[in-house]
């Protein structure tokens, strides 16, 4: 019998191994995908004992905070927000019950203190508590204020501030607004609310036609690609035809031949559908994969809550080989969707000699000691084109506002570049189908020394890009520069 | 052959140290409470330890020196988590521990000439087939989530499972060693499969009968299936036939699969097993907590008193039966997968003392019933510790020794007493035989 009893010790082995490989399984190979499992409420317990950190602007105004109930083992945190709708975007909110969003969730290992295991392990053996650390933004409140409240005058849409040469991100503005202190109660409403739709960002999440405002990017990929140089002229009729259908000017205007500088102050269409089919769409493509279209923005918000921009065709981005017009593409038309963060990140490329920086939200992490932990090192996202291009690019822009359509962006004393865009959405459901436009404005100041870039863009209204889109980047951009 | 008790003693000192650092560990956790309680108890734990391996040095001298203290350990242990859960709940599991040392002792007291249960045979298998039905009976059965699995008596519960398993094997030992050589011998080919004679497979049935019964009418799973198992492993070590083990397996899972499709309560748990996210809060809630516990777990654990056991601030369930079925869990949880794997390593290395023990005894009844017992030990960890963690449907056994339970607690000493004297006859004859004494040989 012995045989067998050695055998069946084997067999116990194999069993008892089998245990050691599940429990392997769940407690570390799926542990972070469990973690991850809605029925899995353990993380949320976890992180509502914890003191999650404040979030600041960078003049130190707190936007988020969170306050204790209970008390001893049943003692846990509650966020809130002071200053109630101004922040809900970027930031988002965080409740265990109803789970988080935007700059929240994105932050949330710093906001909740999480370290690696081998660091949470020697805390513990020195009997630490797990701390969260304070994050704060590049957000300036006054200019947020102002952002805000422009565009809750004007209608729905954004506001996006970046600082070109680091990418801060200082102003990040979106109506309709909503306030996340309202989350654990109205949740559910505010997600039925598909009119107003409050929790979407639309300074990342709202894909709107550009307009004029794309003949930047079309500017930009003509001069550095070499196409034409700042002295060439094209010949810009009323009309042309493009694929059988005519393509005109406001008012059907015929420039004859105009350079950039003239092209860009008046608008021109004819001129930059011609510019664009001379670049030719592939060379399109690769200039707008290089401002960031078609890849999510690499900004610090969760990838989920940043839409790419581009060529739409249904839910799918169109790039280089696939048929398009790539003419009314140059002018901000045929499918093309973008969002307010990525025409901001265009204006600021041009602002920092074509070196596109990465847009970034938070500033530094500081622990409950007051250390600061972590600092922004800011870093550049790609150089779609060369400071020559940008500062030819930046001569034109100026003057737009100087003597074209965006002069309502003029700010005394300061030289502002820009550009206006206004985006006929007849089709546009979400304003009710009348005749209504899309107004934009992107620009940056000072045009010699830019410490600012911005892109306001307001939907479903009927007035210009240069009378109502305009006039935000202006007190906006002076708030910001004042307050340098 | 005092040697064998030294090393005992030796290797209780790591148990004692591990104790204490536990205790310690706990204490420091909830030191708030302003007692010194637990230190209490770990003092109390180790001399009771002490005492009772001082009556096996008076009485069982040659018996293996690593079970008692592989047992001590996970006792030990058992009591921490218990502790740590509710201190309430640890003091009843001293008792049970003073209890089951209580019936150690007088096991080995009693049955120092084991052979007598050989002649009770069917008076043991009839207790234990009583035993399973206690539960069913009008007036002392209850009924606990579905399964029919404790009794009570007055102010006594207890669940009869845990001391049926050990007259099962008695049975079951005794059986197989008076008709191993009929099994073996009048087995025929037929088809290429080698089947055991008719006339001695009634026996056989009984026990796939009586299985497929506790699935029927205790609606267990997890008991059904370590009697089972514990019945292949004896007649596969009786026999050698791997064919009979086979017949057998085939037979239980249709049995099972037939009855898991005809009873509620036993089609919910492979339901739940195979899907646990369909109804995540209700039917599935206990299975997912259990594997969310050892997920937050992760290699190294959270620490001793730190997992989450209730919702905070609430007396809602976060881990369901921290204490019985998923205390397993509440170790991955608390003492990581390391912990967790050198828990499972301790009974490992009791399967392989007892299964020594079995290598060692002369006779075939104390081989096969070494055998029995350490198998039925050995599947009840892994039907518990397999159902925590998703290798078998979860149910309601206990885990040996470090569970809360007082019929678990209880039931397992005895089957320790009867291993120890096992091995306390083996090995003295074994020495007895080197000495150059005549060697009885084991018929090939």
């Amino acid at each position: 019998m012995n045989r067998q009893i050695v055998k069946l010790f084997g067999l116990i082995v194999v069993l008892f191994a089998i245990l050691i490989g599940f429990t392997s399984y769940w407690s570390v190979f799926e542990a972070e995908a469990l973690k991850e499992k809605n029925a899995n409420k353990r993380p949320l317990l976890e992180q509502q004992r914890i003191e999650r950190g404040r979030i600041l602007t960078a003049d130190g105004v707190v936007i988020a905070r969170s306050v204790a109930k209970g008390r001893g083992d049943a003692r846990r945190y509650v966020r809130r927000y002071p200053e109630a709708g101004l922040y809900g975007h970027p930031i988002g909110y965080s409740f265990v019950r109803y789970g988080d969003s935007e700059f929240e969730q994105f932050h949330n290992d710093e906001l909740v203190g999480n370290e690696s295991e081998f660091v949470s392990l020697l805390d513990e053996l020195r009997g630490q508590t797990q701390e969260g650390n304070d994050v704060v933004t590049n957000i300036d409140s006054e200019a947020q204020r102002i952002a805000l409240a422009d565009l809750e005058a004007a209608g729905f849409g954004a506001v996006v501030a970046i600082e070109p040469s680091t990418g801060r991100v200082r102003v990040m503005a979106s109506n309709p607004p909503y306030d996340p202190n309202r989350v654990p109660f109205e949740l559910a409403e505010l997600n039925r609310n598909t009119f107003e739709t409050p929790l979407v960002n639309r300074a990342t999440q709202g894909l709107y036609p550009p307009g004029s405002t794309f003949k930047v990017v079309t500017a930009a990929a003509g001069l550095d690609s070499g196409a034409i140089s700042p002295d060439s002229t094209i010949v810009a009729p009323g009309t042309i035809d493009v694929q059988g259908q005519p393509l005109a000017n406001d008012f059907n205007q015929d420039f004859g031949a105009i350079g950039l500088d003239t092209a860009l102050t008046n608008s021109v269409n004819t001129w930059f559908a011609q510019l664009g089919e001379e670049v030719g769409s592939d060379t399109m493509f690769e200039y707008m994969d290089d401002f960031g279209f078609g890849s999510p923005p690499a900004i610090d918000l969760p990838d989920d809550q940043v839409y790419r921009s581009g060529v739409y065709e249904g839910r799918d981005l169109l790039g280089r080989g696939d048929p398009v017009d790539v003419a009314r593409i140059s002018i901000g038309q045929e499918r093309l969707l973008v969002t307010p963060l990525q025409m901001a990140e265009v204006a600021a490329a041009v602002a920092n000699g074509g070196r596109q920086m990465k847009p970034q939200i938070w500033s530094r992490v500081v622990d409950p000691d007051g250390r600061v932990t972590e600092r922004l090192d800011p870093s550049q996202y790609s150089q779609p084109i060369d400071e020559e291009t940008a500062a030819d690019l930046t001569t034109a822009m100026e003057g737009v506002v100087r003597e074209g359509t965006g002069t309502n962006a003029a700010i005394p004393g300061v030289t502002v570049a820009g550009k206006t865009g206004t985006a006929e959405t007849p089709f546009n459901e979400s304003c009710g189908g009348g005749d209504l436009n899309q107004a934009w404005f992107i620009g940056f100041a000072p045009a010699d020394d830019p410490q600012i870039a911005i892109a306001a863009t307001v939907e479903c209204t009927t007035a210009f890009g240069g009378d109502i889109a305009a006039p935000i980047f202006r007190d906006v951009a002076e708030a910001l520069l004042s307050g340098e | 052959m005092t040697s064998a008790r030294n090393r005992e003693l030796v290797a209780l000192v790591p148990v004692a140290l591990l104790l204490s650092a536990g205790f310690a560990a706990v204490f420091a956790q909830e030191g708030a409470r302003e007692d010194n309680l637990s230190l209490v108890y770990g003092a109390y734990f180790l001399a009771v330890c002490l005492a009772t391996h001082i009556y096996l040095r008076l009485r069982l001298p040659n018996a293996d020196p690593y079970l008692f203290p592989l047992v001590a350990l996970l006792t030990s242990f058992g009591l921490v988590m218990v502790y740590r859960i509710d201190p309430d709940l640890a003091r009843d599991q001293a008792n049970w521990f003073v209890l089951g040392l209580l019936l150690f002792a007088l096991t080995i007291h009693f049955l120092r000439d084991y052979d007598v249960l050989e002649r009770y045979r069917y008076t043991i298998a009839g207790v234990g087939l009583l035993l399973l039905l206690a539960p069913r009976l009008p007036g002392i059965g209850q009924q606990v989530n579905g399964a029919y699995l404790g009794v009570k008596l007055g102010p006594l519960a207890f669940q009869p499972a845990e001391f049926s398993k050990i007259c099962i094997v008695v049975f079951l030992a005794s059986y197989l060693r008076e008709h191993r050589e009929v099994l073996i011998v009048g087995a025929r080919r037929v088809l290429g499969v080698t089947l055991p004679p008719l006339k001695h497979l009634g026996p056989l049935l009984v026990v796939w009968g009586a299985s497929m019964f506790m699935l029927v009418f205790i609606r267990d799973l997890g008991s059904s299936l370590m009697f089972f198992a514990a019945f292949l492993a004896l007649l596969y070590v009786a026999t050698g036939r791997f064919s009979f083990v086979a017949i057998g397996m085939g037979m239980f899972l249709l049995g099972a699969w037939f009855f898991a499709s005809t009873v509620p309560h036993v089609h919910d748990r492979i339901e739940v097993w195979l899907d646990p996210y369909q109804d995540p809060t209700a039917s599935g809630y206990q299975i997912l907590q259990s594997i969310f516990a050892q997920a937050d777990g992760g290699l190294f654990g959270v620490g001793f008193g730190q997992a989450l056991i209730t919702i905070p601030g609430t007396d809602a369930p976060l881990l369901p039966a921290a204490q019985t079925d998923t205390i397993y869990s509440l170790i991955v949880n608390e003492v990581g997968l390391f912990g967790a794997s050198a828990v499972i390593l301790a009974y490992l290395l009791f399967a392989a003392r007892g299964l020594k023990i079995a290598l060692l005894a002369d006779d075939g009844f104390s081989k096969l019933l070494a055998t029995g017992l350490t198998a039925v030990f050995a599947i009840q960890a892994f039907v518990i510790i397999g159902g925590v963690t998703r290798v078998i449907p979860l149910t309601g056994v206990t885990l040996p020794f470090i569970s809360y339970g007082g019929s678990s607690i209880v039931a397992n000493f005895v089957l320790l007493a009867l291993l120890l004297l096992i091995s306390d006859r083996a090995r003295r004859e074994a020495a007895a035989s080197a000495r150059g004494a005549p060697l009885a040989m084991e018929p090939a």
